[in-house]
């Protein structure tokens, strides 16, 4: 264990101007796109939208495909409840996204980029098509040749998921598709994509900026570079904090918490939720649990049978409805959590319930499906009396 | 030519005649419409050489893109925890006696539909309101009524 204080840091926030990134940009295209690509993989970073996929190695895959049409996907579809920094990052720090989105593909050899974001922030649309606009035109005075383009969702947390958020942009319903092949070798129009998410195209692109090493003296060994979090619920700090990768949720909850904390759940809806009793051996990041940087912080005022009941309608209504595991199974832990609270059913029936919901992480098609156990799990395990009385 | 025609048309010029555009095209018209009616779905299929069951296939399967009459003014309440915590219950009660409508409802007069959403992407600063496509976040029940006032003052 390395025993350094971690701590808050401020990098991603710090504005840019077009023409700043446009620099940078120039400046990082004196190296090969192998060399872009190797330091990508040097630096350690991994994908901040949740799944943690090393980064460099993605855009190496891409690069590899003999293509001679590929895409940079930015995923803003940001619909993982308690997380709100992708839209917080394209607010204020728009070109660096943008700047990430152009090295990706001058790296991989591809000459158009899309956003896709999610309807719920078209407010954000006159901003940040200016903003690209702006981008777009500078580039074509350098000779880049790079475009990117905006899309808007219509309010489905499920085409956050990338192959559904292909479908999407293919004017589909918005159904997640078998994988392999992966979208690296068939992504958007089945040709070879990178989708990343918000975050981690504006840290590929400070890697360029700052250099590996500075990159890799923040975080830990397992868990290079910062991260932004988005902070809720019971707190009197709530909001959006910048911190390195790898900290103790017991520091976290030190530092955020009301001094009530009684569970925080990590990675929103779809991640886990840690009781008190597990802070000090919990850690934020790809050795413990990796999170997407949602952070929900319940105190003792709160029935963790409410928070599992909203988890669980969310999931009700968010699943596609494709494949039966999750379709049904997500309709079936909901009644029967409540089956069990009105005493309709045993207690015991928790336990048949976590065997469906291991069923589901192993038989449903997607991402969705597979992580309703996450929640149900933990919460069930460290908050049965809840949920029975 | 209907006006739903010749919207769908102008929307098809814009974004481009193929599959790819189906999105931005039925955006675009619930942005004008609020709703995708069934003369609206048939005019896009035939304008992307589309079926009109795939068109509604796409259309029914998105929140946003809705295939039902709404309001002119479409209001939307975050009902995920964050916002739950925050006091949700008691916006959408002021806003159900305000406007007299269910959640799920249109007014009478077609000036607003009351829904409920997931999580908007503002859960530190809840409870969180949609109108259209505007973002009021840390409402009261107070400031919603006000911010539905003042919609009902500037919509014809
Ligand atoms: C149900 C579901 C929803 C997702 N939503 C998002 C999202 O909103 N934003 C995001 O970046 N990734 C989301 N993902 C992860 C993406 O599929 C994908 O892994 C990610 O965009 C890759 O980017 P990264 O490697 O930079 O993290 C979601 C995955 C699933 C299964
Ligand atoms: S797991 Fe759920 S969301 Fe994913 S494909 Fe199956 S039904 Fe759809
Ligand atoms: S929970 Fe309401 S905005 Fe996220």
């Amino acid at each position: 264990m390395e025993n350094k204080v971690l701590k808050r840091v401020d990098y991603i926030f710090q504005e840019s101007s077009v023409v700043e990134v446009i620099e940078l940009i120039t400046k990082t295209f004196k190296k090969t796109p192998d060399d872009i690509i190797l330091d990508v993989i040097d630096s350690g970073l991994r994908g901040r939208g949740g799944a943690g996929f090393p980064t460099g190695l993605k855009w190496r895959f891409a690069k590899n495909e003999d293509s001679p049409v590929k895409y940079v996907i930015c995923n803003a579809d940001e619909g993982e409840p308690g997380t709100f920094k992708d839209r917080e990052i394209l607010e204020t720090v728009a070109s660096k996204v943008l700047a990430g989105m152009c090295i990706c593909g001058h790296s991989i050899g591809a000459k158009e980029g899309f956003i896709y974001l999610r309807g719920e922030y078209n407010y954000l649309l006159p901003h940040l098509s200016k903003v690209t606009d702006d981008f777009n035109n500078q580039l074509k005075t350098k000779n880049i040749d790079f475009t990117v383009y905006i899309k808007s969702g219509s309010g489905a947390y499920i085409c956050g998921e990338e192959s559904a958020l292909f479908e999407s942009m293919e004017g589909k319903r918005g159904e997640p598709r078998n994988k392999p092949p992966y979208p690296t070798i068939s992504g958007y129009n089945a040709k070879p994509t990178v989708i990343n998410n918000v975050e981690t195209l504006v840290y590929a692109y400070m890697i360029c900026k700052m250099g590996v090493e500075k990159f890799k003296e923040l975080g830990t060994k397992d868990s290079r570079g910062s991260k932004v979090f988005s902070v809720s619920g019971d707190t009197p700090n709530a909001g959006i904090f910048e911190l390195e990768l790898g900290m103790p949720l017991k520091d976290f909850v030190q530092d955020f918490g009301d001094g009530d904390t009684k569970a925080v759940q990590v990675g929103g809806a779809s991640g886990h939720c840690v009781p008190r009793k597990h802070f000090n051996e919990t850690i934020i990041g790809f050795e413990g649990i990796p999170t997407g940087g949602s952070m929900m912080i319940f105190n003792s005022s709160r029935s963790m049978y409410n928070v599992l009941h909203d988890y669980l309608e969310f999931f009700t209504e968010e699943s596609c409805g494709q494949c039966t595991p999750c379709r049904v199974g997500c309709q079936q832990l909901l009644k029967g959590i409540e089956a069990v609270k009105k005493g309709e059913r045993k207690p015991q029936y928790l336990d048949e319930l976590k065997k469906l919901s291991a069923t589901m992480k192993v038989a449903a098609k997607c991402g969705l499906g597979q992580s309703v156990a996450n929640p149900f799990n933990s919460i069930i395990d460290n908050f049965r009396e809840e949920i029975i009385y | 030519m209907s006006n739903i025609e010749t919207l769908v048309k102008t929307l098809v010029e814009k974004h481009g005649k193929t599959r790819n555009s189906l999105m931005p095209v039925l955006q675009g018209i619930v942005k004008e419409e609020r709703f995708l009616s069934e003369e609206a779905m048939i005019s896009v299929a035939c304008e992307l050489d589309l079926s009109a069951a795939e068109v509604y296939g796409t259309a029914s399967f998105y929140t946003f893109l809705d295939t039902v009459p709404r309001g002119k003014n479409v209001v939307r309440i975050c009902k995920t925890i964050s916002c739950h915590m925050k006091g949700k219950d008691e916006i959408i009660e002021a806003l159900e006696n305000a406007l007299k409508v269910k959640v799920g409802e249109t007014t009478s007069d077609k000036k607003f539909t009351l829904l409920t959403a997931n999580c908007l992407g503002w859960c530190h600063k809840g409870p969180v309101m949609l109108v259209n496509d505007a973002v009021y976040p840390e409402i009261t029940p107070q400031k919603a009524i006000e911010v539905i006032e003042d919609y009902v003052k500037n919509t014809k």
